[in-house]
């Protein structure tokens, strides 16, 4: 871990009076170890390949381990407020540990780019003019997929997701664009590893069309089960299930099912053709959206901290929300409550060789920003 | 609702219940003869699922990967036992506990250093995918048929071997009388260290044929090792007749509860809002039921000694 | 005085010396972190009251440290929108107030132990680590599909709730706070040991049956230890929903019961101060091992198993050499 910086010497001999050596010192907060670590990799990855390519020297970037747990995220975002005096925080990957983090950072005057998580609380009243979610909103996705039902013409849809804040925000999302009818609403137990109750549930149902919001694990389970039920129906889901780190676990379960992204390794943009290309070089693996995002993030910070001091906090916010960078995403801008204004597309899941990936085959929203604009008070 | 939905929904139970019979009957078996409480259980289920995909992507082969999650869980269930586990028999729960904790941790990120963070492929072979027709009209898919088959076919296997084998009577003597087996010359220690391979291996065979269906990858173990916890203490630990039993009335009761508790919710609440409540309770429902087993009959079902 | 008490002395001056030297430093991590260690082991004194002297080993003891933080996330939480808890058929209101809230805890929490000690105390040994595993399960469970209070996402409460007095803000401040709860509950712990309750609870450990021959109730006896026990988990997880300003189910998780178990056998099973030294070292390898490697979890494991295996009696016992009063 070459990166991570330590405060070297422990508990009692820490004489920080120190001047820094770096000018602008960046927190980031992610997950590395335990069972959702490979979201976490890929975000600091991501992140760290913008900064290297900036050749930037007087930036820092401490890197901390969160396991996923929201009290050992406060722990960390508490250590590198008060210890390491950042400038800015970022990397969280779930979204009850954004909420554990991101109220108190924002209060304690940091501001926070979101790489990933952006709960509804944070879009709507809870909205800071510190706080940037440089991913999208938590719906955004959903709300994609449901726009994607109903062009695709699908009148009866099965819509499963969770029984948690996500998974229910999962499917309001979807069922605010969907304007056929619901063949079933079903929530599953987070982490539940067998669906065969409701892939019977959905044979008996007399649906059009599967909507499903299964994120990691929980997705390679159901898709590979599914497809070896033989129900035979037309899947949509958010990305989350499709990403390049477990497509290949999935294998041949997932082909040819239609996702919702805002991001896809061949969307056709310059900065996104560097991206993927530099990405494979230096990891010698595909990019996930994850990466895709932190790759974003950094960009994105690294064009503010051209524009002004992070010490000037007005001018540091508007530079942010200029949000002058080249996206892997293309058009990109912020909205008033400072989540992106961006595409949403649908991709399929196809076969390059010997890897599984994703491929855009329509375009499912156009310059969406979300559904909690107006609830922000800022 | 139609009697077919559930009749499959019945077989879904049933098949959950012998998955999770593979994992039990290795768990009781162990503290049945060695008085051991093993947290690391579900940690050879994983290492049967990590051996598996491993083989099955190299050979092309799931039998080959088959026989490599019994042979890798075996040999990682005898080398904990003969480094670890074998210090602990004579030590408090507690020790036993904690020990076996760590071990937890030390395989997880252990596994996690040798294949990484991301999931492995795995997946059903081409002669058991698709459904088949039963009587009925019932689609149901043949993998997990299989499954049921080969799962009662591993059980009878159990039985016998305890109830007909001279392994099965130093087995049954060794859950009474400790020494007094030692005394009549069997080889405690290996009859040990048998005995835990033996279960390891049951717990690595059904990561395998799970890990077919579900996602292969690391922390896989720790649900299913507190499900066969309920479903030992529920039978009473310490017998396999318990453990079957009890394994049932899990995979009934949790596939079961998922699909009638919103329905019946449904009867007088909302219906969104009735979904999240039913499913909010059956997720609580296993717990419950190995609650008010525990209540009435401290010991469980089966259950002999405390 | 013995070596074990004059080790128990040097620990808490540590306590009281570390906070102070890192405020004068101007290090306020260190007072954060510190304060974590400080609750964890009140959390841990909790259960060792059962686990010591009752040998009721729990492994779901995270459910009154649950019960005790969302205790406080509640009330916090209508408080600051000015949200009644309950109108009908009186009138409730939230409280931003520590000792109201610390009451609320201790109150609800002792009243889940005693509901669940009720039930699960029929039982004993494995069946009863399992019984209270499953409790945990089940509140954790409920708490993540409780969506009026969070779910998963949990509950941030913005400030941290006040103290007549004090500034609880100033870390230090609110680190006295805790460090006071801790000394309380040692004291009350000691003290409980050497009563007759304490003697009484200890011999029904070892030997029930001659408890019950001079007509006590081992079952009784037990039930008030683990209440007891309980309610001093809840007030901990007051004070932890209470420094992260943030409650979660994961304050339910079975994970964290194996935790609190394992501060006291790294401290030392039975000794006064076990969790105490646990708690803190594992606040200190888990933030120092974890800077290390990604893979720390490895290396705790095998010093865990270290522990147990080779170490008996914990930090304590090596250090302080075998305990005379318990066994």
């Amino acid at each position: 871990m070459s990166l991570k910086t330590l405060t070297t010497g422990g508990l009692l001999c820490a004489a920080l009076a120190l001047p820094a050596a770096a000018e602008v010192k960046v927190g980031m907060i992610t997950t590395l170890s335990g069972g959702g670590a490979s979201l976490g990799i890929d975000t600091r990855d991501g992140f760290m390949l913008a900064i290297e390519q900036s050749g930037r020297t007087d930036l820092e970037v401490v890197i901390e381990d969160d396991q996923r747990k929201p009290d050992v995220a406060v722990q960390l975002a508490d250590k590198m407020i008060q210890s390491e005096k950042v400038d800015l925080l970022t990397g969280i990957v779930w979204s009850n540990l954004a909420m554990a983090v991101v109220p108190s950072a924002t209060a304690q005057g940091k501001f926070y780019l979101s790489t990933n998580a952006a709960p509804a609380q944070l879009a709507g009243r809870g909205c800071n003019a510190r706080y940037f979610s440089v991913s999208y909103q938590n719906d955004n996705l959903h709300e994609g997929a449901g726009a994607y039902a109903t062009q695709a013409g699908f009148k009866n849809t099965f819509i499963l997701a969770p029984n948690y804040p996500a998974g229910q925000d999962s499917l309001t999302g979807f069922k605010r664009f969907y304007e056929g009818d619901l063949a079933g609403e079903v929530y599953t137990k987070l982490g539940q590893t067998d669906y065969a109750a409701e892939i019977a549930q959905i044979r008996a149902s007399g649906a059009d069309s599967v909507f499903f919001f299964l994120p990691g694990g929980m997705g390679i389970s159901f898709l590979k089960q599914y497809a070896d039920s033989g129900v035979d129906l037309p899947l949509v889901g958010p990305a989350f299930s499709f990403d390049q780190g477990i497509l290949q676990a999935v294998g041949d379960a997932a082909l040819g099912v239609k996702n919702s992204s805002t991001w896809s390794k061949d969307l056709d943009n310059a900065a996104n053709a560097t991206f993927v290309e530099a990405f494979e070089a230096k990891y010698d693996r595909l990019p996930s959206i994850y990466a895709a995002q932190g790759y974003d993030t950094a960009n994105l910070m690294l064009s503010a901290l051209d524009k002004a001091e992070i010490s000037d906090e007005a001018g540091f916010g508007a530079a942010l929300k200029a949000a002058e960078f080249d996206s892997v995403r293309g058009e990109f801008s912020f909205a008033a409550n400072n989540h992106p204004i961006q595409n949403v597309y649908v991709r399929e899941v196809i076969k390059e060789g010997d890897i599984f990936t994703n491929k855009i085959v329509a375009t499912a929203m156009e310059d969406r920003a979300n559904a909690y604009v107006d609830d922000c008070k800022m | 609702m139609t009697t077919t939905l559930i009749l499959e929904q019945f077989l879904n139970g049933l098949q959950s219940g012998i998955m999770l019979f593979l994992m039990a009957a290795g768990l009781t078996l162990i503290f049945g003869v060695m008085g051991l409480i093993n947290l690391a259980h579900g940690s050879l289920y994983m290492v049967g699922a990590f051996c598996a995909a491993t083989a099955a992507a190299a050979t092309g082969s799931f039998a080959l990967g088959l026989v490599a999650a019994l042979a890798g869980a075996a040999a990682a269930g005898a080398l904990i036992e003969l480094v670890v586990i074998r210090r602990l028999y004579d030590r408090d729960h507690l020790d036993q506990v904690l020990a076996t904790f760590a071990l937890i941790l030390i395989f997880s990120e252990g596994t996690r250093w040798v294949f990484g963070s991301f999931p492995l492929y795995l997946d059903v072979p081409e002669a058991l995918s698709g459904p088949v027709t039963l009587p009925g009209g019932i689609q149901y898919p043949l993998y997990r048929l299989t499954l049921i088959l080969a799962g009662l076919a591993v059980a009878v296997g159990l039985f016998w071997l305890i109830a007909r084998t001279r392994i099965g009577v130093q087995i049954r003597a060794g859950e009474n009388d400790r020494e007094m087996i030692a005394a009549l010359g069997v080889d405690i220690d290996r009859l040990y260290t048998f005995i835990f391979a033996l279960g390891a291996a049951l717990a690595g065979l059904a990561g395998a044929l799970v890990g077919a269906i579900q996602s292969v990858q690391v922390g896989m173990g720790e649900p299913v090792l507190i499900l066969a916890f309920v479903t030992i203490v529920i039978g009473g630990i310490g017998s396999i007749k318990g453990a079957l039993v009890g394994a049932l009335l899990v995979g009934l009761t949790d596939t079961l509860g998922s699909v009638f508790l919103p329905e019946l919710f449904k009867l007088f609440m909302a219906p969104a809002a009735a979904t999240q409540t039913g499913a909010s309770l059956s997720s609580m429902a296993i717990y419950i039921l190995m609650a008010v087993v525990l209540i009435w009959r401290p010991t469980g079902l089966f259950g002999a000694r405390a | 005085m013995t070596r074990e008490t004059l080790f128990n002395l040097a620990v808490l001056a540590g306590l009281v010396a570390l906070p102070l030297y890192a405020h004068l430093a101007d290090e306020p991590f260190t007072i954060t972190l510190a304060t974590r260690a400080v609750i964890l082991s009140l959390a841990a004194v909790g259960l060792n009251m059962a686990l010591g002297i009752g040998g009721l080993v729990s492994l779901g003891h995270a459910v009154f440290f649950g019960i005790g933080g969302y205790a406080m996330g509640i009330l916090a939480f209508h408080a600051q929108n000015y949200m009644p808890l309950m109108e009908t058929p009186f009138l409730i209101e939230g409280t931003k107030s520590m000792p109201l809230i610390w009451l609320a805890a201790v109150v609800a929490s002792a009243l889940a132990a005693l509901v669940i000690g009720l039930l699960s105390l029929r039982t004993s040994g494995v069946y009863f680590i399992m019984i209270t595993l499953a409790f945990g399960q089940m509140f954790y469970y409920f708490a993540i599909s409780w969506s009026a209070y969070g779910g998963e996402d949990g509950m941030s409460i913005y400030v941290r709730n006040g103290f007549p007095g004090l500034n609880t803000l100033v870390p230090i401040q609110f680190y006295g706070l805790c460090l006071a709860a801790l000394v309380l509950a040692l004291g009350f712990n000691g003290a409980l040991a050497r009563s007759r309750f304490g003697l009484a609870l200890n011999a029904a450990r070892q030997v029930p049956e001659r408890v019950r021959a001079v007509g006590l109730d081992p079952f009784r006896l037990r039930l008030v230890a683990f209440t007891i026990s309980g309610a001093i988990t809840g007030l901990a997880g007051a004070l932890f929903a209470d420094l992260n300003r943030f409650v979660s189910p994961t304050m339910f998780s079975w994970q964290l019961s194996g935790e609190f178990i394992v501060f006291i056998i790294i401290g030392g099973t039975a000794r006064l101060f076990g969790p105490v030294v646990g708690a803190c070292l594992f606040v200190v390898l888990e933030h120092y091992i974890g800077g290390w490697s990604d893979y720390w979890h490895i290396w705790f494991g095998l010093l865990l198993l270290g522990i147990v295996l080779f170490g008996r009696g914990g930090v304590i016992g090596l250090i302080a050499g075998k305990a005379r009063a318990h066994g």
